[in-house]
């Protein structure tokens, strides 16, 4: 309720330096940022201390930290998290990229092979995971029988302890490489034709001219898609629960995971001291990869 | 548990849904005095909907009045998070189904549902089975199912075939594994695409565990015994036993439940540890075959100790947001389901896997094989509760745990000590005293 009160007050000082709306058009999207965020996000610092059953609440201190930070899955899960979101960022620049070449030079049906790269961005994860499921079953599915037929024989995929976070990054790698290439295709374009004129006539051959006109000219691009990869990695949770559900064991299991089976256990105090964790973490991973790769930009 | 066969479910899921929508619409109105509108939640899997559609369509012929609209969720780990919350926020069902023993305990019963101590059926109730459906104040819920055993299902024609014994020690029961293996079968089946399934190895030994400790369970809870221990960790044991010695199908890490009773019921693989409730997938699937397939209790090192475990059945309660002529409505509504007609529904939509909770039913003449096997070992009082029936201890991670340590990922210990760990968290959780 305090800040319910205060919202507004705050909102009307801000007015006061210069604003050219008066406070009454604040209110409505004041009042849904306080009751929809501003309330379960403090709230959520408060539980992270309890004990809680949703009925009964019983406060016990950093407990939920200690408890979080010893369970056994959470190693492995910090671990996975990290290769997860770093292998998937890194695999969408350097694909996004090269499909978004392909897809800004002289082809017939660009327009038409452009959405098709989009098309599984559009797909629910849960729909992709358990499609994929079938695809990689050991046994009847159509990638081993495939590769079979080729006379390899292939992994286990979700099922292989070795195999089975690189087997889903893979997927997910598939699935949100169409957004990485959308913003590259957006950011070549925004490339003037000029440059590689100039280089041809001086002599230099393409990927010369990629080295050095493309890949300095797409760095906002890149920041970008490292960017949004890189959240979307480090809280990656739907895909990973559609095909492996942390499994087999707990190879697979990424932090998310591992707060989501512990709020399924009826742990809500423990599970939310997990977000509150996991908020910690991606922001202190973000934050500077966001400054550094911003900075940049500004220098050059 | 989840049993059965997805397309039926999801045919059933659609038309309840449809009817949801139907009386949704045509509720509006509501309440004109005589009739009373009621609702029954029970989770989807196995036979439940078809079981819950044809007791409401039965309960309606006797009791015109009451209008019974029927819900599913779904059941395991999700449903424990769905049913929690529903309660919480007072948004659960009229009547809902759910486990009995410790998932029972974790819900918070004297403050969550009514009691239902002077109801007729309630001084029926076999005595194991009051103890998991009530606290100090009194019995909460009424048995929806017979009970079930969580011990092996074997092919009685592989043992034909190979002309082996039912073993009742572990050596035994290795041996014939090696027999079996050297026939060219796949001696045991193991399902971990269906994680919950890992667990029987360790779940289904207890009560060999409580023959040789009977105090096992009691002292467990006030933190006394543990898994790495024996004899409760020979459970772990056995399971890396089975896992090393090659006696797995070749694809336990991807099959389904499913695949087991499959391969089971066909002879594709010989002994399958799992839960005898598994006999009424046999009986949708495969009819023919449901002669073909026995039990016997997971076996103990030593034959003396080795016990079938009982798992019992799950109970309808009515959550204290009940109220007034609708509690009224609830209360027949329960009492129905172990009526004569009730106990005829559920023999009818699930295949008896052993004994029922409540005098009111009675066994059918014609059950299957595996049940009788089971019912030889109950006679003889060669049986006992399963853990989850003596202590409201349950870890979350058991059957990830079961899967590594099935999985050569980690060892009997290891996964014995995870284990401990886990239960730590529920036991705080639940306020016991001594963790």
């Amino acid at each position: 309720m305090a800040q319910a009160v205060t919202a507004p007050g705050a909102v009307a000082k801000r007015r006061s330096v210069k604003s050219i709306y008066p406070t009454w058009f604040y209110l409505p999207a004041g009042l849904l940022y306080v009751v929809l965020f501003a309330l379960p996000t403090f709230a959520s610092f408060y539980f992270a201390f309890t004990r809680w059953s949703l009925q009964d609440v019983e406060f016990t201190g950093w407990e939920n930290f200690v408890t979080f930070f010893s369970e056994p899955q959470l190693r492995t899960g910090f671990i996975n998290t990290f290769v997860y979101g770093f292998v998937t960022s890194g695999a969408k620049v350097v694909l996004g990229l090269a499909l978004a070449v392909l897809l800004t030079s002289q082809l017939i049906g660009r327009g038409y092979l452009r959405s098709v790269v989009f098309f599984p961005v559009l797909v629910s994860a849960i729909g992709v995971g358990i499609t994929f499921k079938v695809l990689m079953d050991p046994f009847d599915g159509l990638i081993n029988e495939s590769l079979s037929a080729l006379g390899i024989t292939g992994p286990a995929w979700l099922t292989d302890p070795q195999w089975a976070l690189m087997s889903v990054a893979l997927i997910d790698v598939w699935k949100g490489v169409g957004i990485a290439t959308l913003i590259y295709i957006a950011g070549l374009a925004a490339i003037p034709q000029e440059y590689y004129e100039a280089a041809k006539v001086d002599g230099a051959g393409g990927w010369k001219a990629f080295r050095s006109i493309t890949l300095p000219l797409v760095r906002p691009a890149t920041a970008t898609v490292i960017l949004l990869s890189l959240i979307g990695g480090l809280r990656s949770f739907d895909l990973i629960w559609a095909t492996t559900r942390g499994g087999p064991g707990f190879t697979s299991d990424v932090i998310a995971s591992v707060i989501y089976k512990q709020y399924q256990a009826g742990f809500y105090g423990l599970s939310t001291a997990g977000n509150v964790v996991l908020f910690l973490v991606v922001t202190a991973i973000v934050v500077p990869i966001s400054t550094l790769l911003n900075r940049r930009e500004v220098e050059r | 548990m989840v049993v059965g066969n997805r397309r039926r479910q999801l045919a059933v899921a659609v038309a309840a849904s449809a009817a949801l929508g139907l009386a949704a619409c045509s509720g509006g109105g509501g309440g004109d005095g005589d009739s009373v509108e009621i609702t029954f939640l029970t989770q989807t899997g196995g036979t439940g909907p078809e079981w819950a559609e044809a007791l409401i369509e039965a309960f309606n012929e006797e009791h015109p009045e009451i209008t019974v609209t029927l819900n599913t969720q779904p059941g395991g780990t999700e449903g424990d998070n769905l049913v929690k919350t529903k309660l919480a926020t007072g948004e659960m069902e009229d009547v809902f189904t759910y486990n009995s023993g410790s998932l029972f305990q974790a819900i918070n019963p004297d403050q969550n549902l009514v009691p239902l101590t002077d109801e007729e059926w309630a001084d029926t109730l076999i005595e194991s089975m009051v103890a998991v459906v009530s606290t100090d104040n009194g019995i909460y819920g009424a048995p929806t199912g017979a009970s079930q055993a969580g011990g092996i299902l074997y092919n009685i024609p592989i043992y034909e075939e190979l002309g082996l014994e039912v073993p009742t020690s572990w050596d035994d029961f290795m041996a014939n594994n090696q027999a079996i293996a050297d026939a060219g079968h796949t001696p045991v089946i193991q399902t971990y695409g269906d994680t919950w399934t890992s667990q029987l190895f360790v779940l289904g030994d207890f009560a060999n565990v409580a023959a040789q400790d009977p105090d096992w369970a009691e002292e467990y809870t006030s933190n006394n015994r543990r898994y790495v221990d024996q004899p409760a960790l020979q459970g772990f044991l056995n399971q890396q036993e089975v896992y090393e010695a090659g006696f797995f199908n070749e694809n336990f890490a991807s099959a389904l439940f499913d695949d087991g009773v499959r391969m089971v019921a066909t002879g594709e693989g010989a002994h399958y540890p799992i839960l005898t409730g598994a006999t009424s997938t046999i009986a949708q699937n495969f009819p023919d075959n449901l002669g073909d397939v026995g039990f016997f209790p997971l076996p103990a090192q030593d034959a003396a100790d080795t016990r079938a475990t009982i798992w019992l059945p799950n109970a309808a309660y009515i959550p204290s947001t009940t109220e007034g002529e609708e509690l009224e409505a609830a209360k027949l509504f329960v009492a129905f389901i172990n009526s004569p007609e009730g106990c005829r529904l559920q023999t009818e939509f699930n295949v008896p896997a052993g004994p029922f909770a409540t005098s009111l039913c009675e066994l059918p003449s014609d059950v299957p094989r595996a049940t009788q096997d089971l019912q030889t070992w109950v006679d003889d009082e060669l049986a006992g509760p399963a853990l989850e029936f003596l202590s409201p201890i349950k870890g979350p991670n058991l059957e990830n745990i079961t899967v590594q340590v099935g999985s050569g990922i980690s060892t009997a210990e290891e996964g014995a000590a995870l284990y401990d760990d886990d239960v730590v968290k529920q036991a705080q959780q639940l306020g016991l005293e001594g963790w």
